[in-house]
This record gives C-alpha cells, structure tokens and sequence, in this order.
C-alpha cells in the first residue's frame, strides 16, 4: 500500500460520520421557488441541476479520484423531500449508541427554520402513510413485514458497460434521436415521454457540470499546490473534463468516469444500495490492458488507482435511517457492492488480471465499502477460487461468494435473454439483477414465524391483542395447522403487495429518477422513468425471513404435539405465552429433540421446503405497476433481530423477543452435523426459483489455516454450488476473539465480521446481534 | 456403529465422511476415542448439560436410577433406552447403534458432491473396523459400486486373510502403528504387535495404497530409540509409505467422565519443535513424513523401493 493510500485510508477509517444540511437546505430552496412550473420529471431534474451547480465541492490531499456526495468524507446529505427529518429524529441520529450521526447545531437550525417547515406534510414518507390502508399499518406495526420505501426511494441496480463506451454525451444524443421521433399526433403519451426525455437530458448536463467544477476547483488548487501535487491536480482536472461527458481514454479516466455517475445517482434520490460498478473487472480490463501495452500504466499504479477508488465508497455511510428502517437495516453499510468474475457477456472464463488486482485490493484494503463478491461459474478456474479464498481466510467477511451460475438460470426462469442474464449478477446482499437493464426492487422483509404465531392464536398478535389475521380456527391436525398458517401468509401478502402497488405508483408519478434513468436500458429509449417501469426488466421483491426459525417450530409441532402426543397444542401455546418460564424441560426438549433445519435431515428439511414453497406460491408472478413480476428473495440484512424483538417464544424453544434464524442459514446453533449438512438442507430449497438466497457460515481460523485449508474451503464451495445455491459467506474468526471484543469494544474497532449479505464493524452492531453472531455455530472440522 | 461424521478433512484424502465402528481389541492408554472400545451401546451422561429435570428417574421402569447418581445400576438396569428418550436435551444418550449397510449408505451418498469436488470418499474408523469385517466388505462393496472412494483406518490387529480381503476392496488404507516393541507394545494396547507388524508386511506385497499413521504421544513413543526402530523397519518394507504423525492430544479425556470410566493418566501435548524433530528422524530413513494438520497438500504417491 502506498503511503498516499494509507493517508487515504487512515482519513476516512478516522472520519466520523455527521449529516449535513446542505442538501436540504437547496431543495427547499429550489422547491420553495419552482414547484408548481414544471413538469415533475423536469422538476426534478432541474432541482438536480440546483444541486450540481451549487453544493460544495470537495478534493481531498493526496487523492486521485475526486468528488463526494456530502461537503465533505463521512458528510452525509439528506432527502427530505423524500424523509423529513423531526428534530427529535436528528436528536435520536446524534445520541443513539449504533450508528449514529453528528448533527451540528447549524444543521438542526437549518431543519427547524427551513426545512422542516416547508417538508412537513409534503415528504412522501408523510404522503406514504396518509395513503397506506389501515389493515397495512397494522400488519406493519405488528413486525409482520417492513417497507424498504418508507425513508428512501427504491433504487437497487447496478450499471452496466455503455458509460465507458458512450459517455453521457453518447446517451445524450440517443435522447436527442429520441425526442425528434416523438409522435404528438399519435402517441397519447407523447408529452409524458418529453418531459421525462427532457429531464434525462438535464440530468445528463446537470452531472456533466458538476465534474467540470472538479476540474475548475483542481485547477485553483494546483496554482498554491507544491510541484508534485500540482502535476497530479492538473492531471485530476483533464480527467474531470473529459469523464463523464466523453468515454474515459484510460484506466484513471475510466474510474472518475463511474464514479461520477455514482454521485449522480446518490445525490439525485436516496435509493436503496447506493450505486454499485457491477462488473468492475470486465469494464475495466480494455483500459488496464491498453495501459499495460503502452507503458502508462503498471500494476502498482492500477492498484494505487483502485485503492483510491476503494476509499471514496468508504466515505459514504448509509443516508440515515430511523425507525424500523434503521431497525431492518442497521448498518452503515451503503450496500455498493462489486463483482469480480463471473462470465464474459459471451459466456467464457470472466476472470481477468483485474479480479486478481481487486482481490489483492480487497485483501490490503479491507474497509467496511465498497462490499465485494466473487461470481463463480464452473467456467472460472480454481487457481481464481482460491485466490479469493486466500482474502476470505483473513475474516473481514469478504470477498462474498456467489454461484454466477445458478445467478444465469434465476435470470432465464425470469425470462431474460441470455445474453442479459450472462451480464447479471448480484448487488445489495445476495440479490440477482440483469446490470444496466433491471429495476430490481426490494419492497420488504416478511416475518414467517410471527405469522405462526399469529395463527396459533387465531389471527390476534398476542403481544399487542390486536386482531390482524385471519381467524382460522383451532388445528386438530398438522396439516390443518400448516394450511392455517399458508392461508395467513396469503392474507399477509395479500395486505403487502396491495401496499407495495400504492407506494410504486407515488414514486412513479412523484419521486422519478431522471438520472438513474440515463443509466438503465431501456428508459431512454421507453421514455419513461426508472421508478415508473422504464427498465427492461421490473421486478418486485418480497424477502422471506426465518426460514430456519419456522422449519423448527413446525418440526417442533409435528414431533412433540401430533407425532409424540408429548404435549397438546394449547399446553405448548400457554408455555410460550409464559416464555417458558418454569417449564425449561420443555423447553429444552423443544429444542434439543426436534429433527431441526440444518443437519441433512429431510424430516426437517422437507418441512422447510414446505413453508418455502407456501411463501413462493404466495408471491411469486403477481403483477407490478411497472409491467414486471412480485418475486421472493431470502435475505434479512439486519431485520432477523428486528423481527425476533416483535415476536414472542416460539415452538421451537426460542425464547421471546430474541433473532430469528437469518438468511437461510440454519437457527444458531441447530446445525450439529458440519457444514456440508448445512450446505446440503439449504439446498433442498430451489434456489432458482428466488432471486437470492443468504448462507452465513462460521469457520475458526484453525480450519482455514494451511494452504489445505485453502483447498478445502473452495471445494465445500464448489460442493455446494453444484446444488445450485446461490450464496455463501464466511466469517473467519472465533468467539473468544468476539467476547473480547464485547467486553473492550475500544481495542477492536476494526473487527469486521459478516453479518448478512454484508460485513460490519463488530463493535458497531447492537449487542443482541454481537451476541448472536457468537452463537453461531463454528464450524470446526474433526480429524 | 457409534458416529458418523461428516466434513471429516485428516482422515485421507479431500473431504471426507467418517464412519466410526464400534469395538476394539487394543486399549491403548490415550485412547482418544475410548467410547469406541466396548463394542456394544453404553450410555453417555454430561452432568455439565444436565438440567436435573428427572425425566430419566420417572421413565426408568426397572428404578435403576437412583436419586443422586447418574449411572444406572448395572444390575437392575434392563439395557432399554428409555431413560435416554427421555432425556430432554440429549444429556444423557446411548452411545452405539447397530446400522445396517443400506441404512449407512442413506447417509454417506448425501456428500458425494464434496467427495467428488475434493478427492475424497469414506472412511471406515474405529474402534476397529476390522474387527466387524463382514459388515466392513459389504459397505466397501456397496461403495465401490457408487464410485465412492474409501479409506479404511486400522490397528492392523486383524486375521491376515480379513486384512487382505478389505485391503482389495479398499482404496487406501489408514494403517496405525503405535509402537515397534512388542513388550512396550502389550504394556502400551493390551496385545502383542507380531499380527500388526506382520500384517503390514502382508499388505505391501499388495498393490493397494497405504498411509502410514503414528500416534505421537510424548514418553511412549517418540524418544529417539524408537524412532530408529521404527523408521528401521518402515524403511525395510517392500514399499516406503507416507508416513503420518497424529500428534496427542487431550480431547479424549472428557468423555471418560461421561461414560462413567475412570480417569487415567495424561500426556503432554508435544511441541511443534518436538514434533519437528521426530518427523526429522523418520526422514532420515528417506520416509515422506507429514504431520496431520500442518503440512500442506496430499502425501505423494508411495514408491517402489
């Protein structure tokens, strides 16, 4: 790492992350002069442009790669036309104890004399739950499900190549052809289709500026920079002319080109994952071979240029989140995440020298962002495995590993040409996505056990006595209790989706993206916006949460209640009512004597597959507003803790108000067999048939700590791959190291660990799910 | 049968599923696997797991449970596993169960993507899976049809002919020498080396692939005397095996308690220096030398002497 990088990096691991007011500050302004003039797409893109032409700007000493999204590193903007912050609100970001964010005191001045009064009432959030039927409010209440379109738009793509061929200028004259093909006479949406073109176009000139004024700001700085770092300024400003408008010419230029774009996309709305490169290595490999061929560029100077790059994602956390958004999402985690291998749009080997480049960045980096993954196809070579396996060994949680070949067929079933599918991968967490075509959008976690519960107690939340479900009546047989709780699942759907269709058409008609648009076939050419269909493909997701927890309970139910008769079903319901309290041999036999999820079991495992296959049906190829399909993910970033705090014990002797089971992984602690059992239950569910599934494993350094080990861990990889998983993480460490770190959290702020489709400072979770990340089961191999 | 393990990586090649057979003629003084020697079902009893619920007093038809203790009496104890089923949380569990090959086959199949991405198979452990032989021939039958590879891990304290019939079944063999002296050998296991020792003779006239496994357990078998002999006589084979040093270690010792077997002397765990220079002395016999755990990559293939 060179010292430059190093300054980088220590800067931007020492920032602390604070809000800023800018942002909101000129919105209001604009808003408060122009809403009412124009069109909303043209709206918007003009308040983007108030933005770009007006923010403070920033380059930072030593960097190589320029701009940021607040005024400065860890300066995080806000988007109350999207949230409108209370004061109370900024109060709870400032003091709360897990990512929390300074708020200056000019900053909560600015909100209470400007931006408060003017967004009260006009925010969509306000809008949102003005709307939101009173059935739905309920359900969200009661922790049944969440919505990821309460606080931030929804985002949740990844671009493709076009940038570094076309440039904005390209895209801009395709909107141009565009607008000169509009027919009045005949298309009754010929006006909607200008204005929302028209608005691209601004957008385009509005990111286009706000890059020159890097250039302009380079230049001034070069004049009182010394020697050396003028050269490199002056340098900063020719690249700042040229990208985003024009197509980069190198490797630098093809870096600041993304990255504009990337500002672009977080400064217009607040989407959900940011913005992510997708296929960085394959975009890059033309421009580091013509370097490498004509002597501008060596690998050091690559390495040096990406780990720049590395540090500007790191100086972006998560625009803030309150309530049960921060619950479901606690993290500062942006979720940018980049993909390195994978297949070539031609279906061949996508490894290049660049995935080996970034995965020695990810090594000597390794930074909370940018996420990163490896795409594993059976065409990739070993030789790329292992190297990736080598960073994985480290336990910073990452690189992630997908199967980019299950990640193809989930495509195709979903009816993407092949040529798309082969250029998708995975964003997020774990979630697939055809790259620079495909609005994939997550709409909210959906909490499986607490409906089990609620069905247990015929449709009433006991926590609360509020009757939300159905009253499906008492279960004199397994079967009858299972079809109570699939038709409780359905009634739940049912009041999500109906939910979900109202918010998609508010963004649509309120919230478009101009920008985003310029960047996701085929919005330019459709014209029409991203948020309101513009995509090629348009998917809505609904992601499924405690599958492990549910298969349990369920297994738990079959054994005890109906198979053993050990004890009835309204005994074991008043036990959990009472937390088990005073009844710990039941408990205990709940727990320890139940074929559970996990271990290679199909007693359990078909349970599993049921409850899935009950969720698919409910879900998957319901109609969207955006001409797209309602799917199902199994993922809970942080929303297995959130869930488990609103649900009371469980049959499978989980005590009240604790996490659920995450992702797909098994209850913490329920897996005694290894972790190919785990491997081979997971895969029992059809993982094609989602649009990602989440696998957290545990490993003790020990196992991992030869070059055998090495070899071992991409073998259970490639093992579980060839049963079409679609994902597994590793965290790399043991517990003591973790209860060490509880105890004197000062020592060990660098303790990154995996939690779920994304790495986290340890010390910076909740102390539920630090304890949780502990009692996951390490995996030890026994000679 | 007492376990089936799985993700088992030290015994043999790749990724591997170890089945561990019930009985053993030899009682070595470390054993580390001492549930493995009786070869019927005995119960296991974790007073630390324990919630003293007394759901095995109440299901114990024939009271052989006393308050107060954790071992039934052995002679009101009918040998039923009522007690256990009972138990909630597994704390006490009847260690043993008769398998037949079928059913074992059920469970080892369910790996076979692992075995066939790493190089690796089954492995037939022990107790001494030798000592069940015709149940032994029949699952490597039932494997070798699956094209699974297997490995069989022994003393090598067998009848030749039952030596030789699974040594041509199998795809390696795993074969354990404790020590090369036959008196320091009986006071040591219980039984003489001549049939171990010969036997190994036997197999190297054999062409099935053999990795040689030593117990390394500081004081009994690892001072420089017999080290000599033993490099001697591994050296003086028709063929030079991969030798492989399983360095002692104390995790056995718990279970003792848990099966109500009294406790027993330890050994140090030995250094990796003194590992080193054990490994060292066998190498000077031109022996291929690894130690379980630490070296990297498989042993090479044996050589024809």
């Amino acid at each position: 790492m060179t010292d430059r990088v190093k300054s980088l990096r220590a800067r931007s691991l020492e920032a602390l992350p604070s809000i800023s007011a800018e942002r909101a500050r000129l919105m209001t302004e604009f808003y408060r002069e122009n809403d009412g003039k124009h069109s909303v797409p043209v709206l918007r893109a003009l308040s983007f442009m108030y933005l770009c032409e007006r923010k403070t700007i920033w380059i930072g000493d030593g960097e190589l790669i320029v701009g940021e999204r607040g005024p400065e590193p860890k300066a995080t903007p806000t988007f109350p036309e999207l949230t409108c912050h209370s004061l109370e609100d900024l109060d709870i970001l400032s003091s709360r104890e897990k990512t929390s964010y300074a708020v200056p005191s000019e900053a909560r001045d600015v909100y209470e004399r400007e931006v408060i009064p003017y967004w009260r009432g006009r925010s969509m959030r306000d809008r949102l739950f003005q709307v939101l039927p009173r059935e739905w409010q309920d359900a969200y209440e009661a922790g049944i499900f969440t919505e990821f379109m309460e606080q931030r738009a929804p985002g949740h793509t990844v671009a493709d190549g076009k940038i570094y061929v076309k440039g904005l200028n390209g895209i801009k004259r395709t909107i141009q052809e565009e607008l000169a093909k509009l027919d009045c006479l005949n298309d009754p949406r010929a006006l909607d289709r200008r204005e929302q073109l028209l608005a691209m176009e601004i957008s385009a000139d509005a990111t286009i500026l706000f890059a020159k004024r890097h250039a302009v700001l380079a230049r001034e700085m070069a004049k009182k920079a010394e020697p050396k770092r003028a050269k490199e300024l002056k340098r900063i400003a020719e690249v700042c002319e040229r990208v985003p408008a024009e197509p980069p010419r190198d490797f630098w230029e093809a870096l600041q080109a993304y990255w504009f774009c990337h500002l672009g996309v977080v400064t217009e709305l607040n989407g959900w994952d940011a913005f992510s490169p997708g296929r960085l290595d394959q975009h890059l490999i033309p421009f580091y071979r013509a370097g490498i061929a004509d002597g501008s560029l060596d690998e050091e100077k690559a390495k040096e240029l990406l780990e720049c790059f590395w540090v500007k994602f790191n100086n972006h956390p998560a625009p803030p989140k309150v309530g049960v958004t921060a619950a479901e999402s606690g993290t500062y985690t942006d979720f940018a995440n980049i993909n390195i291998g994978g297949l070539t749009p031609n279906g061949d080997d996508g490894a290049n020298e660049v995935s080996y480049l970034l995965l020695d960045v990810i090594e000597e980096m390794h930074i909370l962002q940018p996420s990163n993954n490896i795409q594993l196809s059976r065409q990739n070579p070993d030789a790329f495995l292992k190297a990736a396996c080598r960073v994985i060994r480290h336990g910073y949680g990452f690189p992630s590993v997908f199967n980019a070949d299950a990640v193809m067929a989930e495509m195709l079933r979903q009816g993407k040409s092949l040529d798309d599918a082969r250029e998708a991968g995975t964003s997020g967490c774990v979630e697939a996505g055809a790259f620079g075509k495909e609005a994939y959008i997550l709409t909210g976690y959906f909490n499986l056990p607490k409906i089990l519960e609620i069905t247990l107690h015929d449709g009433v939340d006991p926590r609360t006595g509020k009757r939300i479900g159905l009253a499906t009546g008492p279960c004199g047989s397994f079967d009858d209790l299972f079809k109570a709780w699939q038709r409780q699942v359905r009634h739940f759907v049912d009041i999500k989706v109906r939910g979900s269709q109202m918010i998609e058409r508010m963004f649509a008609k309120y919230a478009p993206a101009p920008f985003l648009s310029l960047l996701i076939d085929d919005c330019v050419a459709k014209g029409c916006d991203y948020n309101a269909g513009g995509a090629r493909y348009n998917t809505s997701y609904i992601q499924g949460v405690g599958i492990g927890t549910i298969t349990d309970c369920f297994s738990a139910i079959k054994t005890h209640v109906f198979d053993d008769k050990f004890v009835s079903l309204d005994d074991l319901v008043r036990a959990m009512e009472g937390d088990f309290e005073g009844n710990e041999p039941l408990r205990a036999r709940l727990a320890n004597r139940t074929p559970r999820y996990g271990n290679d079991d199909d007693a359990a495992d078909s349970i599993m597959v049921r409850c899935f296959e009950a969720f698919f049906q409910a879900v998957d190829g319901r109609p969207n507003t955006r001409g797209g399909q309602y799917r199902i993910d199994m993922l809970p970033t942080t929303c297995h803790v959130y869930f488990g705090s609103v649900t009371g014990a469980t049959p499978d002797g989980r005590k009240a108000w604790t996490p659920l089971s995450e992702g797909i992984s098994p209850v913490q602690g329920a897996d005694r067999n290894g972790p190919t059992a785990v491997f081979r239950s997971a895969s029992k569910m059809d993982h094609l048939r989602t649009g990602g599934t989440l696998l957290n494993m545990k490993f003790s350094p020990n196992v991992l700590a030869c070059e055998e080990g090495i070899a071992r861990l991409g073998q259970l990889i490639r093992g579980y791959f060839r049963l079409n998983g679609h994902h597994v993480q590793f965290n790399v460490v043991d517990a003591e190291l973790l209860r060490e770190a509880q105890r004197n959290p000062e020592e060990h702020r660098d303790l990154i660990v995996r939690v779920a489709g994304y790495s986290d400072y340890f010390c910076d979770l909740g102390r539920s799910l630090q304890d949780e990340i502990i009692a996951r089961t390490e995996h030890d191999a026994v000679g | 049968m007492f376990n089936i393990q799985r993700f088992c990586v030290e015994d043999g090649p790749g990724i591997r599923t170890t089945v561990f057979l019930k009985g053993c003629p030899l009682r070595c003084l470390w054993c580390h696997n001492p549930e493995s020697q009786l070869p019927g079902p005995q119960m296991s009893y974790d007073r630390e797991r324990c919630i003293k619920c007394g759901a095995c007093f109440d299901a114990c038809a024939k009271h052989a449970i006393a308050k107060g203790s954790h071992f039934p009496d052995p002679k009101l104890c009918a040998g039923c596993d009522d007690c256990a089923q009972a138990c909630p949380n597994g704390s006490r569990q009847i260690i043993g169960l008769e398998i037949v090959v079928g059913e074992l086959m059920d469970t080892i199949v369910r790996d076979r993507g692992f075995y066939e991405e790493s190089g690796g198979g089954v492995t037939f452990s022990g107790g001494e899976p030798l000592a069940q032989s015709s149940f032994l021939l029949e699952a490597l039958r039932a494997c070798r049809r699956l094209g699974i590879h297997t490995a069989v891990d022994t003393s090598g304290y067998a009848k030749r002919r039952e030596a030789l019939a699974v040594a041509r079944l199998a795809d390696l063999v795993l074969y354990d020498l404790k020590h090369v002296d036959d008196l320091r050998h009986r006071e040591l296991t219980g039984v003489s080396n001549r049939p171990i020792l010969d036997n190994l003779r036997a197999l190297a006239t054999e062409p099935v692939e053999v990795w040689i496994r030593v117990p390394l357990v500081p004081g009994v078998n690892d001072d420089p005397v017999h080290l000599e002999l033993l490099g001697g006589f591994l050296a003086s084979l028709e063929k030079h095996y991969p030798v492989w040093l399983l360095p002692y270690h104390r995790l056995g010792s718990h279970k003792l308690g848990r099966l109500g077997m009294p406790d027993r002397q330890e050994y140090e765990e030995p250094s990796t220096g003194r590992i080193e220079r054990c490994a060292d002395s066998l190498r000077a016999f031109g022996l291929e030398v690894c130690v379980n755990g630490k070296i990297a990559g498989e042993p090479p293939a044996p050589q024809m002497k």
